[in-house]
């Protein structure tokens, strides 16, 4: 097939606010709006942003487990966003979810085996024997011994729990799997067992992943790309290693400045941005990222910047850093990207810290 | 055995083999196996390790706040000016409380009252404590919001605290536990909850205000990357023990216990390179209801031989200042 494997355009979510008849305008959560990727066959794309930045809720538009406001969501070419219940039946088979919870994502009533086996026999009658064979198997595909079929999650540990949560994604043998904060609720050394994994079996399977974390060590570690949300827009997209070795919006920055390093023998001064998320109901005008940035401009208010296209291949949504050409049309292709010279990025570093300052 | 023993002058708090025990409808979870640690004058010391460790409950054991029916200190003694904290009465335990020891906690949300605004609530520690009038008390609030940085403080004293962001709620926390200017600040995992650029902005106000007040502060976290950009010490725990105890820097630059190793490792770390896999700590923490012979760390240990089995390791000094629960330390420093 060629083609990326998911493409996602325009993506939009409204969460309206309470609901009339007779009201004219009733106000709306804007939890994702206007989000565009794609991902390719056994790629990493990491989706990061703080809370309420609507990474959680692109996962959820992703598996359609909500309805889009509007935009599309393809796979191999087919929308499934408009699609009827029966026909996204079949589709749900190639894209699977992981959750945050390993606690209450788990039927406790169920053992493991159960667990691992449900989703397959959602598409097809399993035989007593069929599924105890489907269950070992998946089992040992994640590290757990296929003794455990017969526990409850009760009677695991967090780390099992989620490697059990990883068992029932790949049952189904998906192309995508998409992990909202899989490994957030874990201990970090059980959370260095479960990112092996995941890599693991991205490269004996070639499993795609859309990865939703706060988490920039982990992110680092396990994406190919990675986009950068902020109130419910990508405000930069790009090759991971890039990213993290010169992030150019100001937002990614100080997400990654504000992170903590285990080095003692480094010093912090400041925190990176000042003031917090503004609220989705009622964001910024312009660039929602306008009130914190020690950039901004008088344009920043007004204007919400467009994605444009960097050299390097990654996209920015930035007046200052990244500023779109005159004619705004042109923007839209992506093939007829504006080069920069990198002597201007230079300049814009030193007003940065003059700015900070 | 007394390790590295403080001044008499520099100490706060000296801890001594305190034991607590959980209970449940069969069972007995020894949830501290007795450690014993000290906390100086005016010192952050950093108490790091993953859940079921016993950090949170070294706090709550000092505050004698564990649920009563569930929990017990069994043994040892937590010495703060010279009295033992566990032998005081309910009466004299409240006195300390929010005046002489403070704490907060992960979630604001949950250690506010949501029935009284922001300012009522760290009046009243005021007016308790410090014996204040009311009208006293009230600007006393608000002078402490103005501390912590809350923009627009005299509107805020009377906001309700489900009408603050997380981030706000937690600087509004930390303005009630400082406002009877406690010697020590028991901080547990203050900033789990929140965003990264909102935990960074909190750091900086605990460490700020650490300088300026000359707090002590006990900061309880998982996270190795909090203990390095705040922490002068930190003690490290694995199952109810102490397993190594250093200075700051010692601790990241040689790290004596495998656990500890292990545990520094298994964070994705940029600064040594995209590594193919991170390295793990195999295995799963030991269950504390069953009793542990020899090291608790020994079935996850790459270091362990033999006597790790049979014998149980003590603190004992590796460095000036640095100890390690661990016959192999100096093996494990060099590796």
């Amino acid at each position: 097939m060629n083609g990326p494997l998911l493409k996602v355009e325009n993506l939009t979510k409204h969460y309206p606010l309470g609901s009339g008849i007779f009201k004219k305008s009733i106000p709306v959560i804007r939890a994702v709006e206007d989000v565009s990727f794609s991902v390719e066959a056994g790629e990493t794309l990491c989706i990061v942003g703080e809370s309420g930045c609507g990474k959680s809720t692109v996962a959820r538009l992703l598996m359609r487990l909500v309805q889009p406001t509007s935009g599309r969501v393809m796979i191999d070419g087919t929308d499934i966003a408009g699609l009827k219940k029966d026909a996204l039946h079949a589709w749900r088979r190639r894209m699977q979810m992981v959750f945050q919870d390993p606690y209450s994502s788990l039927n406790p009533r169920l053992t493991a085996g159960q667990i691992i086996a449900e989703p397959v026999e959602n598409f097809e009658r399993l035989s007593r024997k069929q599924r105890q064979a489907l269950a070992a198997d998946l089992l040992r595909k994640v590290g757990m011994s296929p003794e455990m079929m017969h526990r409850l999650p009760s009677e695991l540990s967090g780390g099992q729990r989620q490697r059990l949560g990883i068992a029932r994604a790949l049952s189904l043998n998906p192309s995508l799997i998409i992990a909202d904060e899989a490994v957030s609720a874990l201990d970090v050394s059980v959370q260095a067992q479960i990112l092996n994994l995941l890599l693991d079996l991205q490269l004996q399977m070639g499993i795609a992943f859309v990865f939703i974390s706060h988490d920039l060590g982990v992110v680092e570690h396990i994406a190919h790309r990675v986009a950068v949300m902020y109130l419910g827009r990508i405000v930069e997209l790009a090759p991971s290693e890039a990213l993290f070795a010169k992030p150019v919006h100001p937002y990614t920055e100080a997400l990654i400045a504000a992170a903590p390093v285990p080095d003692p023998t480094r010093i912090r001064l400041e925190a990176p941005v000042e003031g917090e998320v503004p609220s989705p109901i009622n964001p910024p005008s312009g660039c929602a990222f306008h009130p914190r940035c020690p950039l901004a401009v008088e344009r920043c208010r007004i204007d919400v910047p467009p994605l444009v296209p960097m050299p390097d291949g990654r996209v920015v949504a930035c007046h200052v850093r990244a500023p779109a050409t005159d004619i705004p049309g042109r923007l839209a292709e992506a093939g007829d990207c504006p080069l920069y010279p990198v002597a201007m990025s230079e300049t814009l570093s030193a007003r940065a810290s003059r700015v900070h300052r | 055995m007394q390790l590295h023993q403080i001044a008499g002058n520099d100490l706060l708090l000296d801890v001594r083999n305190l034991e607590t025990h959980f209970y449940g409808e069969d069972s007995v979870t020894r949830a501290l196996g007795g450690i014993s640690f000290q906390v100086k004058k005016g010192e952050t010391l950093g108490v790091v390790g993953e859940s079921g460790c016993g950090k949170s409950v070294t706090a709550l054991s000092i505050l004698r706040l564990l649920p009563k029916l569930t929990a017990r200190t069994v043994g040892g003694q937590v010495r703060f000016h010279g009295r033992d904290l566990l032998e005081l009465s309910d009466r004299e335990m409240r006195k300390i409380r929010g005046d002489q020891i403070a704490m907060i906690f992960q979630e604001p949300m949950t250690s506010l009252n949501p029935v009284y605004t922001v300012g009522h609530q760290i009046a009243e520690a005021v007016q308790i404590h410090a014996k204040a009038s009311r009208s006293v008390a009230m600007e006393k609030a608000e002078e402490m919001l103005r501390l912590v940085r809350i923009a627009d403080p005299e509107r805020r004293v009377n906001n309700y605290p489900h009408e603050m962001s997380g981030g706000m709620r937690q600087r509004a926390m930390i303005a009630m536990a400082l406002a009877c200017s406690p010697e020590l600040l028991i901080a547990d995992e203050p900033t789990t909850a929140l965003d990264v650029t909102i935990q960074a902005q909190i750091l900086r106000l605990i460490v700020d205000l650490k300088e300026r007040t000359g707090t002590a502060v006990m900061f309880i976290t998982h996270d190795l990357g909090v203990v390095a950009e705040t922490c002068q010490r930190v003690i490290v725990m694995y199952a109810g023990q102490i397993v190594e105890q250093a200075n700051v820097i010692d601790l990241f630059a040689r790290p004596a216990h495998p656990y500890t190793q292990g545990l520094m490792r298994s964070v994705p770390d940029r600064r040594r390179g995209r590594q193919p896999r991170l390295p793990e700590i195999p295995g799963i923490v030991p269950s504390l209801r069953e009793p542990i012979f020899g090291c608790s760390f020994a079935p996850r240990c790459p270091f362990v031989i033999d006597i790790c089995r049979e014998k149980t390791p003590v603190l004992r000094d590796v460095g000036s200042s640095h100890a390690a629960a661990c016959w192999r330390a100096e093996e494990v420093m060099g590796a």
